[in-house]
């Protein structure tokens, strides 16, 4: 069983994953989130967070991507995501 | 044509009972649809009927959590190594043939969970992954007892912990790559295996192909997928996924008041005990006065399911069901039995119990990140 099962795995595996489909909602300042929050994973991160979290907890988020996991974004444009965030999800 | 495929993709969600539920279903290779949680990377929850199917989690229908986007998507399996090294008197580099001859295989069943399992039903929410109550599945692992593998390479004096990682990436290099460890005598328990089967099978891709850590009794953090590197330390591995993330409040109850942060924690450990009903869902509608059949799983840490006791009356009293057959202390644990109730609006709770005499609170608890939630929970149904 041992060579059988050797020879039926003797060969580079793939696997191709669907495509991305979830985009950002419409609001002023998406396309910062756009550029900032979608380099290290999908935005349904963000969509699927609970609604009308408010401003304190996307503050919470965007440091904890910034501080945490090194998003290199800019205090600016920081801002910019957080008033976006707190508006729009 | 294209009207019916939008319409068939709209349709395709579904709505878990809780604020921003609506998922949509989604399709990867290797598994049936499952409720989408992200994409990039995946991560997919079990739809709540399948523990309705049977005691054993099918493959196809098992939940995916990553955490790092840059996942394997190319693996040569004659290639794949792990590599054991680190505080060892000789560091090994095993084939997966070197896995399957060299040592012998355990098997068991054993239930996996993930720790932020039913986040979403917590008041007040919290951050991260909103999930329902199916971030958990139950199957059997084959594979090799880490013991063995870490008898092999010898365990050098002064060694502490061990760490594990797999083929998983960051998307960038700052963000710290996923590690986790277990204390040097967990490691050794004998029962923390590197399987590379799932329910008679191959692991399938998303859950680890071809290798993963099967930690059995606690939460899924420590079940490294597609592991690659076990490392014996002489120090506490002190990386962001063990000193920060996956923390729960140091005490018995692993909560504190809804809204406020715990002093002090520990990394999170073993599974509470937990009970679902899965025959008939919240909201069904039932035959008034006739016997009505329940049946559900039940599971905890390892110690094993003493009883489950189900109430047809909002929880002012409580009746054993039956438990089916023992796979293993790690296993769900099935249960029946049956109500007769009359007509009008009832609440069925199901509670268990474990061997160590742990039940679940009637109350639900609470933490910062959302984690061991092992309330009773209720189903409501309207008996005409
Ligand atoms: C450098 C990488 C990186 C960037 C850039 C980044 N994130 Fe993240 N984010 C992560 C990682 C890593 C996680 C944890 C993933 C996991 O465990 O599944 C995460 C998780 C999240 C989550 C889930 C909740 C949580 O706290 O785990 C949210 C919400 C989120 N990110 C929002 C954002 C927003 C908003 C931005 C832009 C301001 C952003 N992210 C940019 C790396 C990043």
């Amino acid at each position: 069983a041992g060579t059988f099962a050797g020879l039926a795995m003797a060969q580079p595996m793939s696997y191709v994953l669907p495509e991305e489909t979830a985009v950002f909602k419409p609001g002023p300042g998406v396309e910062a989130a756009e550029n900032n929050c979608a380099a290290c994973h999908s935005a349904d991160y963000i969509l699927t967070q609970p609604p009308k979290m408010g401003r304190p907890f996307w503050e919470a988020e965007v440091h904890k991507m910034i501080s945490a996991y090194g998003a290199p974004i800019d205090e600016k444009d920081a801002k910019a995501i957080v008033d976006y965030l707190a508006a729009t999800y | 044509m294209a009207g019916s495929r939008f319409a068939a993709l709209a349709a395709d969600t579904i709505t878990l009972p809780f604020g921003n539920g609506e998922r949509p279903l989604v399709v990867y290779p290797g598994k049936r649809a499952l409720i989408g949680l992200t994409a990039r990377p995946p991560q997919l929850e079990t739809p709540f009927s399948v523990f309705n199917e049977g005691i054993l989690t099918p493959n196809d229908a098992f939940f995916v959590r990553y955490h790092l986007a840059d996942i394997p998507l190319d693996i040569d399996p004659t290639a794949f190594r792990v590599e054991v090294k680190g505080k060892v008197a000789t560091p090994l580099s095993l084939s997966l043939d070197d896995l399957k001859t060299k040592f012998d295989p355990v098997e068991f069943v054993a239930v996996h969970q993930c720790s932020g399992n039913s986040r979403g039903f917590l008041e007040p929410r919290v951050g991260g992954g909103q999930a329902g109550n199916g971030l958990m599945g139950n199957a059997r692992w084959k594979g090799v007892p880490l013991k063995a593998v870490l008898e092999k390479a010898g365990i050098a004096s002064g060694a502490v912990e061990v760490a594990f990682s797999g083929l998983d990436r960051p998307a960038m290099p700052q963000t710290p790559g996923f590690a986790k460890s277990l204390k040097l005598d967990h490691a050794l328990d004998g029962e923390v295996i590197l399987a590379y089967q799932m329910n008679g099978a191959d692991l399938p891709w998303l859950n680890g192909f071809p290798l993963r850590l099967v930690v059995p009794g606690y939460f899924g953090t420590y079940w490294v997928k597609h592991l690659s590197q076990i490392t014996v330390l002489d120090k506490p591995l002190d990386n962001f996924w063990m000193a920060t993330a996956y923390r729960i409040p140091d005490n018995e109850c692993a909560c504190v008041p809804p809204g406020t942060k715990p002093e002090k924690t520990v990394p999170i450990g073993r599974f509470v005990v937990r009970s679902f009903l899965t025959n008939v869902l919240d909201g069904a509608k039932v035959a008034a006065g006739k016997p009505l059949p329940l049946r559900g799983i039940a599971f905890d840490g390892g110690s094993g399911i003493a009883r489950v006791e189900v109430s047809a009356d909002g929880g002012k009293s409580f009746a054993p069901a039956t438990l089916g057959e023992d796979l293993g202390k790690y296993s769900f644990r099935e249960w029946r039995t049956s109500v007769t109730v009359p007509a009008g609006e009832h609440a069925i709770l199901v509670r268990a119990t474990n061997v160590l005499g742990k039940t679940q609170p009637m109350e639900p608890t609470w933490n910062p990140s959302g984690y061991m939630r092992n309330v009773v929970e209720t189903t409501r149904i309207v008996a005409a």
